[in-house]
């Protein structure tokens, strides 16, 4: 508690930090235990702009900028799109919860158990300090066209045959 | 020269930030709504419009807002009423929200995003959110065709709206619209800096793609069919009514402004005036009275240009669904690409 409130952390970022974090985590529970699709995916909407809000904290604009435009702007758009063009029931749904939910729920813990191992381990000790300014796009596209110009393009690719492989499956003739 | 050197303090500036923010989104809605949808579309209808409230009309609407706000607030039985009531304003914080990154003059900025196109370009899809829970939670079948149409021409016009400004964004080697600006202002054609280098001239193709897609992104006619109002009523907005349906209104004709702010901006040099014309040499140079004359430069441009849109509004017919989606898939979209690679071949070339 005592590293929180020392001279070189910024409180007001942290105080944001929990607050986003507390409107994140009802969300999140809202998602699993809403009794509506369309109502599930509007939290998970408000997760996903929680995540933003917390890049925007730690001074990452740009990653800040892309999270909504991928998340909310074209992934939640076409969730929304989706449900509403197969199940577009307003009101309680009562089938909606999996048979394997109770595979589901320790394998769920059980990993994000270790990622707040791992991470605890790793960096439990580290105080980050406040940023002079955001990162700037340039800074951020000299590294991912130099040092990490191998792994951008393995992506690409990635992503490439993901969308042949959309288009060939959905292509009946 | 004036000097409008004045020390603000940061509450002032945040005051002014609001105050400015909300007139920078109403303003635009209402002349645009006065000059062009009550006034324009009239004369060339040969008719005058509203002419009995106030001088030629002008303050008709004063009296259209006064009408919305006192009708009852009707929400249908079976809808789902909270997200029916959230809906519409989604769509409105979006465009307030867009608002944000536009320069109007050298410090009259709201805030100063490195990202800024990328950022007003995002937030641009957040309305689409609005749009669709709009159609479904009115529980009508009329409302969910139009939410989906909406929602499927939205997702297909917004990437040639990117790419067209990933050409700019080349050329000027910057994703902050203050940047761009300046890069405009301050460039010269062959030597001849008598007018700066406005990115239309070189980026016309992309201007034209931009523009088109601004057409299409607002729903304006002829990509209107997801309000086609002789099939499906009034798309996601049939069931709403009184200051819900103002705020859908307001929506899109403020969306039409600041769309247009972002064009002059991207295009047509923005607030500026040729650096050259004054001897500046850089942004920290221009003198501070084009923080009261860049708004204005920046109004004009946007009326130009929602002019343009609106006259394509009253003179086409609509595009069929089948028509619309082609045109984006196959036409705007390859194109778009061209243009980003020409422009960076002749980018590393020259």
């Amino acid at each position: 508690m005592s590293s929180l409130f020392a001279a070189d952390v910024n409180i007001a970022q942290n105080v944001g930090f929990y607050i986003i974090a507390a409107i994140m985590l009802f969300g999140a529970l809202r998602v699993v235990t809403g009794r509506n699709v369309v109502h599930a995916a509007l939290w998970l909407v408000v997760v996903l702009g929680g995540v933003a809000s917390q890049y925007l904290l730690a001074a990452a604009e740009f990653v800040a900028i892309s999270q909504v435009m991928v998340y909310i702007g074209a992934v939640m758009v076409l969730f929304l799109f989706g449900i509403m063009l197969t199940r577009a029931t307003i009101g309680e749904e009562s089938d909606l919860n999996n048979k394997n939910w109770s595979i589901g729920i320790p394998v769920a813990l059980l990993l994000a158990g270790t990622l707040v191992w791992v991470i605890v381990d790793q960096y439990g000790g580290e105080v980050l300090t406040s940023p002079e300014e955001p990162m700037s796009t340039t800074a951020i596209s000299d590294v991912f066209l130099r040092e990490g110009l191998v792994p951008f393009l393995a992506l690409s690719f990635v992503l490439l045959a993901a969308a042949i492989g959309a288009i060939v499956l959905a292509r009946k003739d | 020269m004036m000097n409008l050197a004045l020390e603000i303090p940061y509450w002032g500036q945040s005051l002014l930030r609001v105050l400015g923010g909300i007139g920078a989104v109403l303003l635009p809605a209402g002349t645009i709504v006065y000059l062009f949808l009550f006034k324009m579309m009239s004369f060339m209808q040969s008719r005058l419009g509203p002419m009995e409230a106030g001088p030629f009309g002008s303050m008709q609407l004063l009296a259209e807002v006064g009408k919305w706000l006192q009708k009852e607030d009707i929400i249908p039985e079976n809808a789902d009423a909270k997200i029916y009531k959230i809906a519409p304003i989604i769509v409105l914080v979006s465009t307030f929200l867009l608002v944000v990154v536009v320069p109007f003059g050298p410090d009259a900025v709201f805030t100063n995003f490195s990202a800024g196109v990328f950022y007003a370009l995002a937030i641009g899809s957040v309305s689409v959110i609005g749009i669709l829970v709009a159609g479904w939670s009115s529980a009508n079948k009329y409302s969910l065709l139009g939410g989906l149409r909406a929602a499927g021409q939205l997702i297909a016009y917004e990437l040639p709206m990117v790419l067209a400004v990933v050409g700019v964004v080349i050329q000027a080697g910057s994703m902050n619209l203050q940047d761009i600006v300046v890069a405009q202002n301050s460039g010269s054609i062959f030597g001849w800096d008598g007018v700066g280098f406005p990115f239309v001239l070189t980026q016309f193709v992309g201007f034209l793609i931009f523009m088109i897609a601004v057409q299409a992104e607002l729903t304006q006619v002829p990509f209107d069919m997801p309000i086609a109002e002789s099939e499906l009523v009034s798309g996601y907005m049939t069931e709403y009514s009184g200051f819900r349906f103002l705020i859908f209104f307001i929506g899109e004709f403020a969306t039409a402004g600041v769309f247009a702010f972002i064009a002059s901006v991207l295009f047509l040099g923005g607030w500026g005036i040729p650096f050259s014309w004054f001897g500046w040499e850089s942004l920290d140079a221009v003198d501070n009275w084009m923080n009261i004359v860049g708004p204005i430069i920046m109004l004009t441009k946007m009326l130009v240009l929602t002019g343009i849109i609106m006259w394509v509004r009253f003179s086409y017919p609509r595009f069929r669904e089948d028509q619309l989606q082609r045109f984006a898939w196959k036409v705007l979209i390859p194109l778009s690409l061209a243009n980003i690679a020409v422009t960076a071949i002749l980018k590393v070339a020259i």
